[in-house]
């Protein structure tokens, strides 16, 4: 800590707002004036005091810290007051107690296209959108062929903008942002909008400022992206400061929380339909150093390890698992039989058993993914069914793995080629 | 990861400062004044908003700028009709067109300066929700975009002289200063209006009205000097009389604006001080409100 510099440091900070009323609805000018008269009636009233409005606190009582370098990542659900921190730190709205210190230059994106206007041309647009996010015209100036190269809208530059479609001004305007050039850049979730690819390049550059030894803030939903971008996470619940540590820790502790993913799924205690003699009792995901974690890395390999009890003797029982993707595809199925097909015909015996299926992730897109696990006598009936026995995230949008990037298909895999000259 | 991503001082942009700006991020309290100073390195957006109102303004307008003519033109046809030739108004001696016209120059940049600037913070609230930078730039800027319907409806102005022969004396090179002094009252009254607004869009329907009236209280269509000598001092209260009397003294070479101005400039430099005050009081909920 001593020999690191800081670049964010914030203490206490808190925002109330005012429920219902001014934020959501503006206030008219004859509401005002007649409130003036209602309070002192209120006031009268109640015998000298003053009414007490409904305030909320969105944030409350916040302090952390952000080395310079960090990539932090602030994670948290809807209404957490991530986006309220953050409006804060890029001062757009001002804090109701606490402080907060930023040391160097800040860039805040907190919406890709701030300032566009539809009426003036490309050009015109990148003059403008450039200078509301902080860049001097000089500056602008020396960047204008960088911004128009990453753009791709050369050709267009002199079309208003109001004809462009709505791929290419979001590609001409994350071109703007992205080279900003703060020391401290704050970014919200500008990634939730545009296609895949336009969202792989804001990733990847994204990726070359945080290798450049900038400090990054960066709110995101997209696990995914957290994971590959930060080193670490601030987790904000109900407007307060929860953890704050290493990425890895804070998402599995967000995933927890928030979507029940554990890497381990107790399956005994539930209720289990069908067949007695063999039961379920637990499911987990093992990383490739054995932890049990709910987040694998793309190029990992990674274990699911099933326990079962059997209670009778049963011929030719097989565990398998089938793996969906997050809009339900099946990706593959795999069973306890693949490698060896003779235990088909033999008889498992009474007891607990733990079975361990390895893989590899390197061929599935990142995102989330669920198993149905179930035992069955093939071809004969099925003996127990577990609909999303357990989900997992594969992260792995890194940058690094340019292979796979920009591929079709629901799997990525990598094959063996070979080429000659015949 | 962590370990990787050593210190690293950026070279950065051409401006970038020595020593790295620390910026305080803290609730504050009472009146404070505008930083002039950050004002000043936000220069560059302020260039950049003035030049994109006057960019958009004409933009898919048949006629484009020669709106900017045409309706002081227009209003002095019209005055000219009703106030000139049919009520007889006096005119200090000078042709009806050209008195009013001298007038209306200085009262459509008020009028427009100060409509624009009040729905400043309103029309550009997505920019305020997203972005900081010192708001009064919206204000200023939008006070500043209509210089140059002004300066084109000026020509109009020079076009009359010749045709009356009329020379300008040597005071009108205090037309700067009048000019000045008539963005000071829009920008001083902006800053109130776009910052009430900002709360009560109510603001957006009164200001409008109370320009109509206010054209009335200044002396546009008829002269100053029909305000009896002991009131001329109050009527010195409404800035827009010092400005307007400026106008015609520096150009037309009619009576000095005496008292009356010097009243104006005291005012609007009030109003412009009073508002900075109360506008920089607001700003800090503008992203919140609007």
């Amino acid at each position: 800590m001593a020999d690191r510099e800081l670049a964010i440091s914030v203490r206490d900070l808190g925002k109330r707002y005012r429920i219902g009323g001014s934020q959501a609805y503006y206030k008219t000018f004859r509401e005002a004036v007649t409130n003036v008269g209602t309070s002192v009636v209120r006031r009268l009233n109640a015998g000298g005091q003053a009414p007490v409005a409904d305030y909320i606190w969105a944030l409350k009582g916040v302090s952390f810290d952000v080395e310079r370098g960090d990539v932090l990542g602030v994670i948290g659900r809807n209404g957490a007051g991530k986006s309220t921190l953050l409006k804060i730190l890029s001062r757009i709205t001002e804090p109701t107690e606490g402080r907060a210190e930023i040391y160097g230059r800040v860039g805040s994106l907190l919406e890709v296209g701030t300032g566009f206007h539809p009426e003036l041309s490309g050009l015109e647009n990148i003059y403008l959108s450039g200078a509301i996010l902080g860049m001097r015209k000089a500056e602008i100036e020396a960047k204008m062929d960088d911004i128009v190269r990453f753009s791709e809208a050369d050709r267009f530059l002199e079309t208003p903008l109001k004809h462009y479609s709505s791929g290419m001004q979001m590609r001409l305007a994350f071109s703007v942002a992205a080279h900003l050039d703060p020391e401290i850049l704050l970014i919200d979730e500008v990634l939730a909008v545009g296609d895949i690819a336009f969202q792989q390049k804001c990733l990847g550059k994204m990726g070359q400022i945080s290798k450049e030894g900038r400090t990054i803030l960066f709110i995101s939903h997209n696990m995914d992206a957290v994971l590959s971008l930060c080193n670490k996470g601030l987790l904000i619940e109900n407007g307060r400061a929860k953890s704050i540590g290493g990425i890895r820790d804070i998402v599995n502790e967000y995933l927890k929380v928030n979507t029940g993913l554990l890497g381990e799924v107790r399956l005994a205690d539930e209720p289990q339909k069908g067949y007695d003699d063999l039961k379920f009792r637990a499911i987990r995901i093992r990383d490739a150093r054995g932890k049990v974690t709910p987040i694998i890395d793309m190029n990992e390999d990674y274990v699911v390890e099933i326990e079962y009890e059997i209670t009778k003797p049963v011929r030719s029982a097989q565990v398998a698992f089938e793996l969906f993707n997050s809009v339900g595809v099946c990706v593959f199925c795999s069973t306890d039989m693949d490698n060896e097909p003779e235990n088909l015909r033999s008889i498992k015996q009474p007891g607990t058993y733990r079975a361990r299926c390895s893989l590899s992730s390197s061929y599935l897109r990142p995102g989330a993914y669920t198993i149905d696990l179930s035992s069955s006598i093939p071809g004969v009936k099925m003996l127990n069914l577990f609909h999303n026995a357990i989900s997992f995230e594969v992260t792995g949008l890194n940058i690094e793995n340019k292979l796979s990037q920009g591929r079709r298909g629901i799997i990525t895999p990598i094959f063996r080629w070979e080429t000659q000259k015949i | 990861m962590t370990e990787k991503l050593t210190v690293q001082v950026t070279a950065g942009p051409a401006n970038a400062i020595g020593k790295p700006p620390v910026t305080v991020i803290e609730p504050t309290r009472g009146w404070l004044p505008i930083d002039l100073r950050e004002l000043w390195e936000f220069r560059d957006l302020l260039y950049f908003f003035t030049w994109r109102d006057i960019k958009v303004r004409y933009k898919q307008t048949f006629l484009g700028f020669a709106w900017a003519v045409i309706q002081p033109f227009l209003a002095m046809v019209i005055f000219t009709v009703f106030f000139g030739l049919l009520a007889k108004l006096p005119s200090d001696g000078i042709p009806y067109p050209i008195f009013a016209y001298a007038a209306l120059l200085p009262w459509t940049l008020f009028s427009e300066s100060l409509t624009r600037s009040t729905s400043s913070m309103v029309m550009n609230a997505n920019i305020l929700k997203k972005v900081y930078f010192p708001r009064v730039a919206l204000p200023i800027s939008s006070v500043l975009s209509p210089l140059l319907d002004f300066g084109i409806a000026f020509t109009i102005l020079i076009l009359m002289m010749g045709y009356y022969a009329i020379t300008p004396t040597f005071n009108v090179i205090w037309l700067p200063a009048l000019i000045l002094l008539t963005l000071v009252t829009s920008l001083g009254i902006g800053l109130w209006t776009s910052a009430l607004n900002a709360m009560y869009r109510d603001f957006q329907y009164v200001v409008p009205f109370i320009v109509q009236i206010w054209m009335y209280a200044s002396p546009v269509v008829y002269s100053a000097s029909m305000i009896p000598e002991q009131y001329r001092f109050l009527y010195g209260l409404n800035p827009m009389a010092g400005v307007i009397e400026g106008f015609r003294w520096a150009l037309l070479g009619s009576e000095a604006p005496g008292s009356v101005m010097v009243v104006s400039v005291v005012i609007s430099i009030l109003i412009l001080i009073s508002g900075a005050f109360f506008f920089r009081r607001m700003e800090k909920t503008f992203a919140d409100e609007v």
